[in-house]
C-alpha cells in the first residue's frame, strides 16, 4: 500500500535517509525502530510531504507522491509533541482535519463525538487543549489525525512524553484500537518495548538505512547484526571463531550454535543463556553488579582476566550478590550467529 | 506579494521619483552634480551631522528610559494597568506640531519649569531629546513589552536553577529572546527621530535642524526645489543603509520562540526592589508622559466657560471654509479608510515575508516596505501632488488620496509588528494542519491568523493612531474644505491671537481624547480575546 524506492534525503551533504526501500502492507502496523539521529522521523515527514526526497519515491497505492503537496496526500501524521492547535478547543483541533476537507457542520460533529468516544474522551468537546494532561493531549491528537479517515496513519514517537505506567496502556489501547479499524500505521520510535507491542513488523533503522525488518519476535531472536542487538540492549556480543561445534571466544569454548558457519562470526549470548554454577565449574567470574528488573535480576558478571563483561539474567531468589565469585556455563540454545561478520571495534563498551 | 508590490510602486516610489526628477532634471537633463555641490556646504554638512547624533542620543535615552517601562507594563500586575498601556501610546499619535508647544509651555519662555523655577531648556537640545522620548516611549513599550509579555518566565526559572543570578537569567535567556524586538524598536526610534520635523521646526530654533526640517524650509520658504531633492535623495539613501543592516541583525537573530499566555506572565511586584522599579517607572510616566499632556489640557481650559471648545464649532473668519470641529468626522473617516488599506497591504505583505521558501528578492522587499516611514513626509504629500494629478491617475481630487498617503506610513507598522509573531509560530503548526489537508493558504488562516490576532490588533491601532496624526504628507493633499485635525490645528497655530492658540489647544485635546478611546477599546477587545491564545 506504501512503498519507499530508494528514498534519500541529504542536508548540507550528509545523507540521513540513505537509499532506503520499504512497503507497508494494507492494515500492517509497521514500526520503524532507532537511536535518535537515524532519519526515522525524516522519514515520516518524507512520506508525509513535508520532506522533498533528494532521490527515490514514493507510492501510496500505487500511486507517485512526487509533486503532490502535504495537504492533496491524504495521509495522517500525528506529531511527537501532538502540535495541537492552542486557539481551538478539542473538538475544533479534531474537526479541524473535516472542515479542510469540506464536511458538513452536521456530519463534523457527529464524526467528532464518535472519535472522541473512540479515544476514550467523551464530552471533552469544549475543552481547551491547554488544560489537557499529557495522556489526553495524546488522545485530541490521535483523534485527530483519524478524524479525515486518512489511508495512511504516521504517528512519530507517539508516546515519546508520557510516563511508563500510561505509556504501557495506551500503547494496548492503540494497538486494539488499530486492529478494530483496520488502520494502516506507519510509526517510529526509540523505545523498542513500544515498537515490539505496538508493531505487526518491526524495521531497525541506523543511520539513514534499514538493518533489520522483520516480526518482532524474529528481531527479537534473531538480531541480524551487532547493531541490532546492541540497540535491543543484548551486551553479550563478541567475535568468535567456529570450529566444528565448538566456538572460540574470549569468554572460552562455547557451544557453537547447529546453523553457525565454520569461520569468523559475531556471536551473541542472550542473558538467559548464561548459567551461574558453582565457582569451580565453568568460567569464574567476579560479580560486579546487579540490577533489579522487576521478574528477574540482571547480573553483571566480570570474567578473569581480559575477557568483556556479560550479563546474566538470574531468578530473584538465586542471584548472588555483588563481589561474588561465580562460576558460568553456556547453555547453546540461547547463543545466535549475527551477520556483520566480526564484532566491530567500534561498538565495543 | 503582487498587490503590495504595486501599491508601493504606485504610491510610494513613482511620487518619490517624480520629485526627484523635478529637483534634479534641469532643461530636462539630469544633473547628477548637484548632490556633491550641496553636500560640499558647511551647513548642510552641520544639519547632516547633528541629524544623526540627535537620532542617536535620542534612541539611547529612549530605550534607557523605556525598557524599564517595557519590563513593568510586561511582567508586573497592578491596578489600572490597562490604562496606563493607552495611556503612554497617545503622545505617540499626538500631531508633532502639538507635541512641540506643549514641550514649549513646559520648558520654553514663561512656560511651568520657568514659572516655578526659572529653568528653561527650550535653547538646548535637551527640549528635543525629551520631546522624542515623549514620542518614543510606547513604540518601545509596545514593540519590546508585547513579545516580553508572551515569553516563558520558566525559561529563566531553568537558568536560575541552573547557578545564574536574576540579571544573569535575564541577559543570557531573556535578552536574546527580545533581541530582535528591542533591536526593531530601536530602528523604529532612530527612523523617526532621525526624520524629526514638527519637534525639531518647534523646538530647535536657529540652532539646530535635521533633514526634514532642511527638505521642508527648502521647499516652502526657500523654493529651492533641486537642494531639496538632494537632500531627499541623501535621507533616502541613509534610511536604506540602516534598515539594510537592521534587515541583516534581524535575520540572523530569528528564532522560533515559545510563546505563552500574556496574562498568565505578570503578577504582582514582590518586594521593595521592585516596588521601587514600578515606583521609578510609573514617575517617569508621570513626568514625561502625562505632565506635558496636561499642560496642553491646562490651556485649552484657559478661557471662561470652554470657550475656546465652543469657538471650535462656530464658522468664524476666513480660516476654514467649515467649523473647525468637522475636522474631527474628516479624521476619523481618513483614518479607518487608510487603516483597512494598511492591514490589507501589510497582512500580505507579512504573510509573504513569513513563507520559509522566501526567495532573497522578497526579503529584500522587507527592508523595502520601511523606507516610508524614513523618507520626508513632506517629499510624499509633495509628490502626491504632482505626480497623481494627470491622468491615468488624476487621484487628487478623490478623497481616497488622504487614507492612501496616510496607509503608506501605517503599512510598515502593520509589517513591523505582525512579522516577529508570524516568525515566532511553530512551523510544525502549519505542517500538522497541511498534514490535515490545509492548503497554503487555509494553513494562513487557520493557523497563523489566529495566533497574530492580537498582533493584528496592535497594528490595526498603530496605523490608525499614526493616520490620525500623520501630518506631513496631509497638509500637502487634504483640502480645504475637508482638513484633518492635524492640519486644523496647524492652521490654527499658524495664526497670531489668544483665542487661535487656545482653539488649536482644545483640538488636539480632542484628537488625543480620539486617540485614547481608540486606543482603550483595542485593549478592550485584547482583553476579551486573551482566552483563545
Amino acid at each position: 500500500m506504501l512503498e519507499l524506492d530508494g528514498a534519500t534525503v541529504r542536508f548540507g551533504g550528509r545523507a540521513v535517509l540513505d537509499d532506503v526501500g520499504l512497503d507497508v502492507a494494507e492494515h500492517e502496523i509497521v514500526c520503524v525502530l532507532g537511536p535518535s539521529g537515524s532519519g526515522k522521523s525524516t522519514l515520516l515527514r518524507a512520506v508525509a510531504g513535508l520532506q522533498h526526497l533528494d532521490d527515490g519515491r514514493v507510492f501510496l497505492d500505487g500511486r507517485d507522491l512526487d509533486g503532490v503537496p502535504a495537504h492533496k496526500r491524504g495521509v495522517g501524521l500525528m506529531f511527537q509533541d501532538h502540535q495541537l492547535f492552542p486557539q481551538r478547543d478539542v473538538a475544533g483541533n479534531v474537526a479541524f482535519g473535516l472542515r479542510m476537507h469540506g464536511e458538513s457542520k452536521g456530519r463534523q460533529a457527529v464524526r467528532v463525538r464518535e472519535l472522541l468516544e473512540l479515544v476514550g474522551l467523551p464530552g471533552a468537546h469544549g475543552r481547551a487543549v491547554a488544560c489537557l494532561s499529557g495522556g489526553e493531549q495524546q488522545r485530541v491528537a490521535l483523534a485527530r489525525a483519524l478524524a479525515p479517515r486518512p489511508r495512511l496513519l504516521m504517528l512519530d514517537e507517539p508516546l515519546g512524553q508520557l510516563d511508563r505506567s500510561l505509556r504501557e496502556r495506551l500503547v494496548v489501547e492503540l494497538r486494539e484500537l488499530f486492529g478494530e479499524l483496520g488502520t494502516t500505521v506507519l510509526a517510529v520510535t526509540h523505545d523498542q518495548g513500544e515498537a515490539f507491542a505496538l508493531a505487526d513488523r518491526v524495521v531497525v533503522m541506523r543511520d539513514g538505512r534499514i538493518a533489520q525488518s522483520g516480526t518482532p519476535l524474529e528481531v527479537w531472536q534473531r538480531p541480524a547484526d551487532e547493531f541490532v542487538a546492541r540497540f535491543l540492549g543484548f551486551e553479550n556480543v563478541a567475535g568468535a571463531t567456529v570450529s566444528g561445534e565448538a566456538a572460540d571466544t574470549p569468554w572460552g569454548k562455547l557451544p557453537a550454535p547447529s546453523d553457525a558457519p565454520q569461520g569468523e562470526v559475531t556471536l551473541l549470548v542472550r542473558p538467559a543463556g548464561v548459567r551461574l554454577v558453582p565457582a569451580e565449574e565453568g568460567l569464574r567470574c567476579t560479580v560486579a553488579a546487579r540490577t533489579f528488573r522487576g521478574t528477574h535480576v540482571a547480573v553483571q558478571l566480570q570474567p578473569e582476566g581480559a575477557a568483556p563483561r556479560l550479563e546474566a539474567a538470574c531468578a530473584l531468589r538465586e542471584a548472588p550478590e555483588t563481589g561474588e565469585e561465580v562460576g558460568v556455563a553456556f547453555d547453546a540454545a540461547e547463543i545466535v550467529v549475527l551477520a556483520g561478520g566480526r564484532a566491530a571495534a567500534w561498538l565495543r563498551p | 506579494m503582487a498587490v503590495p508590490v504595486a501599491f508601493f510602486g504606485v504610491f510610494f516610489a513613482y511620487p518619490v521619483v517624480a520629485i526627484t526628477a523635478r529637483g534634479l532634471k534641469v532643461d530636462g537633463v539630469w544633473r547628477f552634480g548637484r548632490i556633491w555641490d550641496v553636500l560640499a556646504q558647511p551647513d548642510i554638512r552641520h544639519v547632516l551631522w547633528f541629524t544623526t547624533w540627535q537620532a542617536l542620543a535620542s534612541t539611547a535615552l529612549t530605550l534607557l528610559i523605556a525598557l524599564p517601562g517595557a519590563y513593568v507594563f510586561a511582567r508586573f500586575d497592578f491596578r489600572g494597568r490597562q490604562v496606563l498601556r493607552a495611556v503612554v501610546t497617545v503622545p505617540f499619535v499626538l500631531p508633532t506640531v502639538v507635541v512641540g508647544t506643549a514641550f514649549l509651555a513646559l520648558l520654553g519662555r514663561g512656560g511651568l519649569l520657568d514659572e516655578l523655577w526659572g529653568v528653561r531648556l527650550d535653547t538646548t537640545v535637551w527640549a528635543i531629546l525629551l520631546a522624542h522620548v515623549f514620542f518614543n516611549y510606547a513604540v518601545v513599550v509596545r514593540t519590546v513589552g508585547g513579545l516580553w509579555s508572551q515569553l516563558d518566565p520558566r525559561q529563566e526559572d531553568a537558568a536560575r536553577m541552573l547557578g545564574a543570578s536574576p540579571f544573569a537569567a535575564w541577559r543570557k535567556v531573556t535578552l536574546p529572546a527580545l533581541g530582535p524586538a528591542v533591536a526593531a524598536a530601536a530602528l523604529m526610534v532612530f527612523l523617526f527621530t532621525f526624520t524629526s520635523f514638527g519637534v525639531v521646526q518647534i523646538l530647535g530654533g536657529p540652532t539646530f535642524s535635521t533633514l526634514e526640517v532642511e527638505i521642508y524650509r527648502q521647499t516652502s520658504e526657500i523654493f529651492d526645489l533641486s537642494t531639496a531633492a538632494v537632500l531627499t535623495i541623501v535621507q533616502f539613501a541613509a534610511v536604506g543603509a540602516i534598515l539594510a543592516v537592521h534587515a541583516w541583525t534581524v535575520r540572523r537573530r530569528e528564532t522560533a520562540l515559545r510563546l505563552v499566555d500574556a496574562a498568565t506572565t505578570a503578577r504582582r511586584p514582590r518586594g521593595a526592589g521592585q516596588w521601587a522599579l514600578l515606583a521609578a517607572v510609573l514617575g517617569s510616566i508621570a513626568v514625561l508622559l502625562v505632565l506635558p499632556l496636561a499642560v496642553l489640557v491646562e490651556r485649552s481650559l484657559d478661557a471662561p466657560g470652554f470657550g475656546y471648545y465652543k469657538a471650535l464649532t462656530a464658522n468664524e473668519g476666513s480660516l476654514f471654509l467649515v467649523p473647525p470641529i468637522e475636522a474631527v468626522g474628516n479624521s476619523l473617516r481618513y483614518a479607518l479608510a487608510a487603516t483597512a488599506i494598511a492591514l490589507l497591504i501589510g497582512s500580505l505583505a507579512a504573510a509573504a515575508l513569513t513563507r520559509r521558501d522566501a526567495g532573497r528578492l522578497v526579503r529584500g522587499f522587507d527592508a523595502l516596505l520601511m523606507l516610508p516611514l524614513g523618507v520626508s513626509a513632506v517629499t510624499v504629500g509633495f509628490g502626491f501632488l504632482i505626480a497623481l494629478d494627470e491622468p491615468p491617475l488624476d487621484l487628487r481630487s478623490t478623497w481616497i488620496l488622504v487614507p492612501l498617503a496616510q496607509a503608506l506610513v501605517g503599512v510598515p507598522f502593520v509589517v513591523r509588528t505582525m512579522l516577529p509573531v508570524l516568525r515566532a509560530v511553530d512551523g510544525r503548526l502549519r505542517e500538522a494542519a497541511a498534514v490535515l489537508g490545509a492548503s497554503p493558504w487555509r494553513v494562513w488562516r487557520e493557523v497563523d491568523l489566529p495566533m497574530v490576532r492580537r498582533a493584528l490588533l496592535v497594528a490595526a491601532g498603530f496605523a490608525f493612531a499614526v493616520s490620525l496624526g500623520e501630518f506631513g504628507a496631509t497638509v500637502f493633499i487634504a483640502r480645504p474644505d475637508n482638513p484633518t485635525l492635524p492640519v486644523a490645528v496647524a492652521r490654527l497655530l499658524g495664526r497670531a491671537g489668544d483665542l487661535n492658540y487656545g482653539q488649536a489647544m482644545a483640538l488636539s485635546t480632542i484628537l488625543m481624547v480620539v486617540c485614547a478611546v481608540a486606543l482603550l477599546v483595542l485593549e478592550r477587545l485584547r482583553t476579551d480575546r486573551t482566552g483563545e491564545f
